[in-house]
């Protein structure tokens, strides 16, 4: 036992789904992300451990793994804030199935989107003038502010009615529906509508803010499916919506 | 899944989702009983009055209190998610949430001392 | 059907808060003043006000009731869709069929 606490004691999960905790003995440095520590461990102590990063400056979410108990960015989590007496538990991205050790697979949550219909689909061509939006309008103002999702996967793994409900479409896949229905470019809101007020669409969300309170962005899923709630009530009374 | 520990339970609004559950499921439970109860007027007010006569008992009161709990905090906790479905966003979530729940608790007291 | 069942459960809801408020203050009324069962019953019967107000009471709590019991046997229980469809259906129907009974019990003169 040391005074002055020269390293850290990571436990990083190890294997497939039925795996476990392994604890490693990584040096403590001044400043240091917790992508800084698992990249150490993986240069350094075994090179068979599998885990994501890109950019690593906080921009592609790439490295989203659940640190201490939260999905977070390893690369924007500063180990000093995080580690608990020295001590650090890092695991894959909960609510997805494992591929190894902390790399999850991304697939369902990818399909998901697609499901909700989270893709644009354009109305003209390249010889269409370009159409003029206003910024300010109400509707692009709704879209400008969830419109930021780098589907990192944080607020997925962050959700508990995803874990509850596998066919939860999930925050960000609802986000992003939001953000097409109030484009006024698009012409998939039919087909879009039917999808988040399918079985998992907008009406399984409970409002946990459980996204919203781990977004690294800071985006607001909670009350972009409250939207979709509001305009899928409003479709349902107009006959657009078969439900 | 992987024993991590799950912090984001420790999200204030988490827990209110909890209670909001947990109390809906308490009422639903409660309810089939509570109108068998009132349905024993059927039998005349002697009945019922027998059986209001055994509610006096402190352990009922308390229970009584728990139950106007359940229902005033599922009534404040659904009202905030009415307004957050049905208005325009606002913030302060946790703060609407503690409210619900204080309220809720004074409500209930209210219904104690006047029971007691 | 979840558009449907989400404007049910919302509905009768907002149709319950003030039927919920004015349930408070007449609970905390009675436990204040010490009414009796024939305090009560004196009150209701023959009464048409409390006959309607208990009477869309009882039926919007066996709507809304069932409609959340749903979702948490989906989320929380292997039970789920038609399983799940049936127990709440059933569950609503007691509601009614009790509900009704109680507020025939207590507003019939």
């Amino acid at each position: 036992m040391s005074n002055a606490r020269s390293e850290l004691r990571v436990s990083l999960w190890r294997g497939g789904e039925d795996g476990r905790y392994e604890t490693y003995a990584v040096p403590l440095r001044e400043n240091q992300t917790v992508l800084d520590v698992v990249t150490w461990v993986q240069r350094n102590l075994d090179s068979s451990l599998a885990y994501r990063f890109a950019c690593r400056v906080g921009m592609c979410g790439s490295c989203a793994m659940t640190v201490n108990g939260r999905p977070r960015w390893t690369c924007r989590t500063h180990v000093s804030r995080v580690a608990e007496g020295g001590r650090l538990e890092i695991g894959p991205l909960e609510n997805l199935p494992l591929i190894k050790d902390l790399a999850a697979d991304m697939r369902p949550f990818f399909e998901k989107w697609q499901q909700a219909r989270g893709a644009f689909a354009p109305s003209k061509t390249r010889h269409d003038p370009i159409e003029k939006i206003r910024a300010d309008s109400p509707a692009r103002r709704a879209a400008d502010a969830a419109i930021e999702c780098i589907n990192c996967g944080v607020c997925y793994a962050a959700c508990d009615t995803v874990r509850w409900d596998e066919d939860y479409l999930g925050p960000a896949a609802l986000n992003r529906a939001w953000t097409l229905v109030n484009d006024v470019r698009d012409t998939a809101n039919a087909a879009r509508l039917e999808a988040v007020a399918a079985n998992g669409g907008c009406h399984a969300c409970h409002s946990h803010q459980s996204c919203q309170e781990h977004c690294p962005l800071a985006l607001n899923p909670t009350a972009s499916i409250a939207g979709l709630k509001r305009r899928t009530m409003l479709g349902f009374l107009r006959g657009e919506i078969e439900a | 899944m992987k024993g991590a520990r799950l912090q984001h339970r420790t999200n204030l609004l988490w827990l209110a989702a909890l209670v909001h559950r947990l109390s809906g499921l308490a009422l639903a439970i409660f309810l089939p009983l509570h109108f068998w109860a009132l349905g024993l007027a059927l039998g005349g007010e002697a009945s019922l009055g027998n059986f209001l006569r055994w509610t006096d008992a402190w352990f009922v009161k308390l229970s009584e209190t728990g139950l106007v709990f359940l229902l005033a905090v599922h009534l404040l906790g659904g009202l905030r998610l009415l307004v957050i479905e049905n208005l325009a966003w606002r913030d302060g979530q946790k703060q609407l949430a503690t409210l619900a729940a204080a309220i809720s608790a004074a409500i209930a007291f209210v219904f104690l001392v006047q029971a007691l | 059907m979840n558009v449907r069942l989400y404007i049910a459960q919302r509905l009768t809801a907002a149709v319950m808060v003030p039927l919920v408020a004015v349930h408070l203050a007449v609970i905390v009324y009675a436990t204040r003043h010490g009414l009796s069962a024939a305090d009560m019953l004196s009150r209701t019967r023959g009464s048409l006000a409390w006959a309607l107000f208990y009477g869309i009471f009882v039926v919007a709590a066996a709507i809304h009731a069932p409609i959340g019991i749903r979702t948490v046997l989906a989320e929380w229980s292997p039970v789920r869709g038609r399983g799940a469809d049936l127990i709440a259906t059933g569950i609503g129907l007691l509601l009614l069929a009790l509900g009704l009974r109680a507020v025939a019990a207590v507003v019939l003169p």
